[in-house]
């Protein structure tokens, strides 16, 4: 039996998942928005910074979220090396190459966390992801959720408004987006368009460490998980549009809204697949996504 | 770009130009292609006992078909389609509900049918499943006309990332067993022939090579078309082609459900020839990029580039499976899976065209260096217009998306 409570539940649940994933996705539409690069190699990395937290927990007891601290500058020079080894050296047809090249480094991502972790799944452990609170009560059935929903929930508030605040409040977000706009006005104005580049890939990777973290803490996870990560992340920048980071946000509130209000009036097999197949209809009538610039020729 | 066009057929003027008449040329490839299918039939009776290397014979010749078939869509429109074994797994799963539906093929409970007689022919029952191949091949080509018309509303990159989410799209549904078809994650089962090693994979290759002679024959067909040329002229500029009178959608729509017809045949055989698929298996995002993987490292939208990628690949593999270090290790995949991803980077990082259009570029500047000594008239002129064309692309990074 369905009721409105349990829609309500599952918008609350959607809405909570769905700011990590809007953290996740806005790094990957930061990234094709500036270089017009897709980083297939974004699940995977989110995967890598679930294990990251995971080590520091496991090691050196570090808190997770004191921990971020840690692996978000790790994880920043990870995607800088990454633009500098493989982005850098693409000089044809760079977004298909980008995504070949870089769905490569997610096989060696994946192999490498296979052979350090094996592929038995791995839990995070601190007491608010066992404790749980009250929500409410709809239609008689209590509500509960862990404590840590809330905390990454506002973590990613706070990292999103951190991004929002250095891509529109500071001098190097300023040349950033003038190199979203157009990379050879920006290079002539005297921009460092290279720089800004590999910049930026750190940022859209460096945010991989925040979502990873929070990803482990709703559910168990192994290395394989990256490629449900990465189509779902590819599907939110794609219904967003792409390169837009309004776009990132609301593709995945509707992802995550879409797909948890199905989970709990439906079932949870079919959460993705509604939302895949609304995907496949919006893009019937607009395939360049919401808040996309329509496609095509340029020059 | 005019240009283009001459840097992209150049290989038969330069032979001409080397004193080769066309007809030499033409009589040294075909009695060449004999030869190698001579090759391939009488590969695995001389093998035989080997079962490790016919098996990986099996699967060289099936990511040697499906290259290609991959390759005539997006080797000649320059859309890269990353959820190919969508259509893959469509195929084997047909193949397998179709047997078990129709009581088609040896069966493990003995309600299978029996031996199949077509006019004079009588066709064993073990090999009936085979009679399915094209109709399965058929139910992916369906499948794929939807797919293929939505998918190709967008360009280029979306496409890509499209085809990806239309990928996992069809492993859910394989996975959340819709219509009751699929048998959800306990997998399906396929009739169970009673061949025994190390014939086994005969028959298998057989078919795959089979499909591997009819992949290529198309692939020869469209290249030297009218139809091929308006694919070639889609991934040059697709808006010009488009002024200029091609009708790009259906063109595109065509060669994305000629390519699917082929997986799915793949697919078929390939489902029988394991004995049972599961979602995990028959949609396998990592045969995505293997195919893409193999497409480049031969070169991406020539004839023969996909089939040496494949056989590259897939020998590589074989060394790969016979190291010791991987045996004693707890987790193979991880060792795989790093060199796999190595190893492709390396290609795109180094050979970025592909083995065939470096090979056919060398091979053009010896003839242009050659000439140069004894005739140097408009030879000499071509090669130094040609060159130009490749430097400046590369270096204004202008592809064809632009």
């Amino acid at each position: 039996m369905v009721s409105i409570g349990t829609i309500i539940e599952g918008i609350i649940l959607g809405l909570l998942s769905g700011s990590v994933y809007a953290l996740m996705a806005s790094g990957l539409s930061l990234i094709f928005g500036v270089m017009e690069i897709i980083n297939i190699a974004q699940g995977a990395l989110v995967i890598l910074g679930a294990y990251l937290s995971y080590l520091l927990m496991q090691s050196y007891h570090i808190d997770l979220f004191v921990g971020l601290l840690l692996t978000m500058p790790i994880m920043f020079i990870i995607g800088v090396v990454i633009e500098l080894l493989v982005i850098r050296p693409l000089k044809r047809e760079r977004t298909m190459f980008s995504i070949l090249v870089t769905y490569a480094v997610a096989l060696i991502i994946e192999g490498v966390l296979i052979l350090t972790f094996s592929n038995t799944p791995v839990t995070l452990h601190a007491w608010y992801i066992t404790d749980s609170f009250l929500v409410g009560s709809f239609g008689g059935q209590p509500f509960y959720l862990t404590y840590a929903y809330v905390f990454t929930f506002a973590l990613s508030v706070v990292l999103l408004a951190g991004l929002y605040w250095l891509l529109y409040r500071t001098e190097f977000g300023r040349s950033l987006r003038a190199s979203m706009q157009n990379r050879t006005a920006a290079e002539l104005i005297g921009i460092n368009v290279e720089r800004i580049s590999a910049i930026t890939f750190g940022i859209g990777v460096a945010v991989t460490a925040a979502g990873g973290m929070a990803f482990g803490t709703t559910r168990p996870f192994i290395p394989n998980d990256s490629y449900d990560l990465i189509s779902r992340l590819l599907v939110i920048i794609v219904l967003g549009g792409m390169g837009s980071l309004r776009g990132a946000l609301v593709g995945s509130l509707a992802l995550l809204i879409i797909g948890d209000v199905t989970a709990v009036v439906w079932s949870p097999a079919w959460s993705s697949t509604v939302f895949y197949a609304l995907l496949v209809v919006l893009l019937l009538f607009r395939p360049q996504g919401i808040f996309g610039q329509r496609e095509g020729r340029k020059q | 770009m005019k240009l283009l066009k001459a840097l992209r057929l150049p290989a038969r003027d330069m032979t001409d130009r080397a004193g080769l008449p066309k007809a030499a040329v033409i009589a040294i490839k075909v009695v060449g292609l004999l030869a190698l299918l001579v090759i391939g039939v009488v590969f695995p009776p001389l093998i035989s006992p080997d079962t490790t290397t016919t098996g990986v014979a099996v699967y060289a010749l099936m990511f040697a078909a499906w290259a290609t078939a991959w390759n005539i869509f997006s080797g000649y429109t320059g859309y890269i389609a990353l959820g190919h074994a969508a259509f893959f797994g469509t195929g084997a799963y047909a193949l397998g509900i179709l047997c078990e539906r129709w009581h088609i093929g040896p069966q493990l409970i003995g309600t299978g049918g029996g031996d199949v007689s077509i006019l004079f022919l009588t066709i064993p029952v073990d090999y009936t499943p085979f009679l399915l191949v094209p109709l399965a091949g058929l139910i992916a080509g369906l499948v794929a006309v939807p797919v293929g018309w939505i998918a190709l509303h967008t360009r280029r990159h979306t496409f890509i990332v499209i085809t990806i989410a239309i990928f996992f799209i069809f492993q859910l549904l394989a996975e959340n067993n819709v219509g009751n078809l699929t048998n959800g994650t306990k997998g399906l089962e396929f009739p169970y022939p009673s061949w025994v090693y190390p014939f086994y994979n005969f028959p298998f290759y057989y078919a795959m090579l089979v499909i591997l002679v009819l992949a290529l024959a198309v692939s020869w067909w469209v290249r030297h078309s009218k139809y091929g040329l308006g694919l070639l002229a889609i991934r040059d500029d697709e808006d010009r082609a488009l002024g200029l009178g091609v009708r790009t959608g259906p063109y595109k729509l065509i060669a994305y459900v000629i390519s699917a017809i082929f997986a799915g045949m793949l697919g078929g055989v390939w489902g029988y020839s394991l004995g049972s698929v599961f979602p995990q298996s028959a949609f396998d995002p990592l045969n995505d990029i293997s195919l893409a993987l193999m497409a480049f490292m031969g070169g991406l939208g020539t004839l023969s580039g996909p089939i040496i990628g494949a056989l590259i690949i897939e020998w590589a593999r074989l060394q790969f499976n016979s190291l010791s270090f991987i045996e004693n290790s707890t987790s193979p995949g991880g060792y795989y899976l790093i060199i796999y991803g190595a190893l492709f980077l390396v290609v795109i990082l180094l050979l970025p065209e592909g083995i065939v259009p470096t090979l056919r570029k060398w091979w053009m500047g010896l003839l242009a260096s050659r000439e140069e000594q004894g005739m140097p008239a408009d030879s000499l002129e071509l090669s130094k217009q040609t060159a130009p064309v490749a430097v400046e692309q590369a270096e204004s990074g202008e592809g064809v998306n632009r």
